[in-house]
């Protein structure tokens, strides 16, 4: 009798836990979708452990406008798998209603404008629960965020005044207006991610894995040619063969060289890597040691 | 690969956070990027060397006061194991910190700055790694390389502290000799320390069992969710989810459940889309009854031959962590396995003082960060084993109904007197 779980077995059954947790406590819970490896995974979660029943929640899209096709794809195409719905809440729209003002230059992301589409688009919806795909070990505050997290009526979150967790037990509890972030993935790690996407064959979007396209360096990331992206006269567009290690915002989301095109090949890169995924390829959050927290107070994901 | 749990303590300056980021260093969980950032910031602050505990200060008001003042956890993996670390602040008004952050660990790291030797609060933390029944203790005695690598000295340390965890209750205790700045004793065997004949600090981590730490006797399986498709395909199917808290089911096994005492047995167990021959914890399952019972989030699958007591009257320990302190007769909403209920402190019964284990009698009330013993009254019965046998069954949360907040965690000692 084998009586000792595998790390992955008792990740995977720690999240399911708290997705029962949450579709039972809560009235309006909503899962945050991206499109992401970490939201893939996190979907799947979901799918598990509510089979054979259909997922018992929508999902949500924060969309900047500045979208891969093949993560829209893959997108639409989860949706219909699944059966659920997909509330898309566009940072387009904030724009245009005067919510949120673009930023301007070269360097122009649409990053930040996000919280605002996030939290108009929680209350509007009357969402009680949000889950997101973030994880403790990809940055300094979230390593002390909560599984369930709670955002007071203007959707912060106040790090230093969060609610002890103990055990299993979640304190899900709040006023009406308040909401709570749930973090199904708390635990994972990147590399747990990637062994999960490979034991359970996780489809994921095309862009994760190593193919031919045109790329600019800008601030030592490679960032492709797009719609969305001004290039200087100093940049210089080449062919390369990339991947994405996580997928944002398009004009922002940076790819590095790689020729892995299968998720084991990607393991062995994601194991012998010596920059964290963020700093490697993520303009927006390399703003200041306290970028994240800083907009992690404010109600980002 | 396993995974094993574990939580750290240590008084402000043991070295603590030096010693998790030597962890992360030395088994490659630090990035290229992350080292930059710390070698920069030593030498923007003047150190003259590199100040590895700023790898793990999270929080930026931490950073302005230089302390670690909530927890953290931090990953790390060897080829052997993944390991999660509860980071958990010193101070003593953090002793909320280091209950939460010790109630999944498996295994409990304390430090002492071998100058400094036993404190009071290295007393704390052992006291309070054994009321959340962490079965490992191992005291890392820091700073080594500061009292020359002195044997004399850690074996006074190591009495000292043997001594006091004698009235505990600690199932394996083991002391390290580290140098947690220069790395002695953590992955490899210090040429310093030739006296020293133990595992390193990693080694141990990575080596002890922790097999038997689960009760896989007593079936316990709180329902959390009752899943009924209402699809063409799964027309009948009616399935009880939830994590199995402790013990083992197998399809044919005869249940009981509670409250309702019905009796079944096991049709089948899903996981997903596979059957499963036996569900242990702390997998997620969902369990397929062969009668149709009415069953709820709430209730508890067993076994006839192998009940938890059934009650309405708690007695248990409690670690109080609101500024609002616990009194008799107060109100609050409880939070039990998947029930919740409203229950009233009903007796304080003493206060534990931890530093010296007395039992001071006559309290009015429990202040934040102090231990004591209630006995509580439910709205409504609970399913409860002793905190000792069972750490899921046996654990509870206390809400405060006003504010929401989580102010207490309790562990039960068994039932209490009906008052
Ligand atoms: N000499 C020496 N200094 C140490 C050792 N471990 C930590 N320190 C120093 O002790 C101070 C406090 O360490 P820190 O890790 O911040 O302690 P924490 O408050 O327990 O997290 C820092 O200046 C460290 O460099 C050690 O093994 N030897």
């Amino acid at each position: 009798m084998a009586t000792q779980l595998s790390n992955l077995a008792e990740l995977e059954a720690e999240s399911i836990h708290i997705f029962r947790e949450v579709a039972a406590e809560f009235e309006r819970p909503v899962l945050l979708f991206s499109g992401g490896k970490d939201s893939a995974v996190m979907l799947r979660l979901a799918e598990k452990a509510f089979w054979p029943a259909r997922i018992p929640f929508s999902l949500m899209h924060v969309d900047t406008g500045h979208n891969f096709d093949e993560v829209l794809d893959y997108r639409d195409r989860r949706v219909s798998e699944l059966g659920v719905t997909l509330v898309v809440a566009s940072v387009q729209e904030s724009i245009d209603a005067g919510r949120v003002v673009e930023e301007t230059g070269p360097r122009a992301s649409r990053n930040r404008l996000q919280t605002t589409t996030l939290l108009d688009a929680i209350t509007s919806n009357r969402f009680d629960a949000v889950f997101g795909g973030g994880r403790r070990d990809e940055e300094k505050a979230r390593a002390k965020e909560r599984v369930f997290s709670f955002r007071d009526e203007f959707g912060q979150w106040d790090p230093k005044n969060q609610r002890p967790e103990l055990w299993n037990l979640y304190n899900g509890r709040h006023k009406q207006g308040e909401h709570i972030r749930i973090f199904p993935l708390s635990n994972w790690t990147e590399l747990d991610i990637w062994q999960y996407v490979a034991d359970d064959k996780v489809e994921l979007p095309s862009i994760y894995y190593a193919h031919q396209r045109e790329v600019f360096e800008r601030d030592g990331m490679l960032i492709a040619v797009n719609p969305f992206v001004t290039i200087a006269d100093d940049e210089v567009v080449e062919t390369r063969t990339v991947r994405f290690r996580t997928v944002g915002d398009a004009s922002c989301t940076g790819a590095v060289e790689s020729g892995a095109t299968t998720v084991e090949e990607v393991i062995l890169e994601v194991a012998a890597a010596r920059i964290t995924e963020r700093g490697a390829t993520r303009a927006d959050d390399r703003i200041s040691e306290a970028g994240m927290e800083d907009r992690k107070r404010e109600g980002y994901f | 690969m396993e995974m094993l749990r574990f939580a750290t303590a240590g008084s402000v300056d043991d070295g603590k956070s030096t010693l998790i980021g030597r962890l992360l260093l030395e088994t490659k969980q630090i990035f290229e990027d992350q080292l930059e950032a710390v070698e920069r910031t030593s030498q923007d602050r003047g150190f003259d060397y590199t100040n590895l505990a700023l790898l793990t200060d999270g929080l930026r008001s931490e950073r302005e006061q230089g302390i670690t003042i909530d927890v953290a956890y931090r990953y790390f993996a060897t080829p052997r194991r993944k390991f999660i670390i509860a980071d958990t602040p010193g101070h003593t008004q953090y002793t909320r910190n280091m209950v939460t952050g010790a109630s999944t660990a498996d295994l409990a790291l304390v430090l002492i700055d071998a100058r400094k030797g036993v404190l009071e609060q290295s007393r704390r933390h052992s006291v309070i790694a054994s009321l959340l029944r962490v079965n490992h203790l191992v005291l890392c005695v820091n700073k080594m390389d500061l009292v020359d690598f002195d044997e004399e000295r850690f074996e006074e340390i190591c009495a000292e502290f043997s001594e006091f965890a004698g009235k505990l209750d600690i199932d394996d205790l083991t002391f390290i000799p580290v140098s947690a700045l220069n790395g002695d004793n953590i992955v490899t065997h210090s040429p310093n320390t030739p006296w020293y004949e133990g595992s390193t600090l990693l080694h141990h981590l990575e080596h002890v069992y922790t097999g038997s730490d689960r009760n896989f006797i007593d079936a316990r399986f709180p329902v959390q969710y009752v899943i009924r498709p209402m699809s063409h395909d799964y027309h009948d199917y009616r399935g009880y989810a939830g994590e199995v808290a402790s013990g083992t089911f197998r399809p044919g096994d005869e249940v009981l459940v509670l409250p309702s005492g019905f009796t079944s047995r096991i049709a089948g167990i899903d996981m997903y889309e596979e059957s499963l021959s036996e569900a242990f914890p702390p997998m997620s399952v969902s369990i397929r009854l062969e009668d149709e019972i009415d069953i709820s989030r709430g209730d508890m699958i067993c076994r006839p031959n192998n009940l938890p007591t059934t009650t309405q009257d708690v007695d248990a320990m409690v670690c109080w962590f609101n500024e609002r302190p616990l009194q008799e007769g107060n109100i609050y909403s409880i939070k039990h396995t998947s029930r919740s209920v409203r229950a009233k402190v009903s007796t304080l019964n003493y206060r534990l003082n931890v530093n010296t284990l007395h039992r001071e009698e006559g309290q009015s009330k429990l202040e934040m960060n102090e231990i004591g013993r209630i006995s509580l009254r439910t709205t409504a019965p609970l399913f409860v084993d002793e905190y000792r046998r069972n750490r899921t069954t046996g654990s509870l949360i206390i809400i405060d109904e006003a504010t929401s907040e989580t102010v207490g965690a309790a562990m039960v000692l068994g039932t209490a007197a009906t008052p």
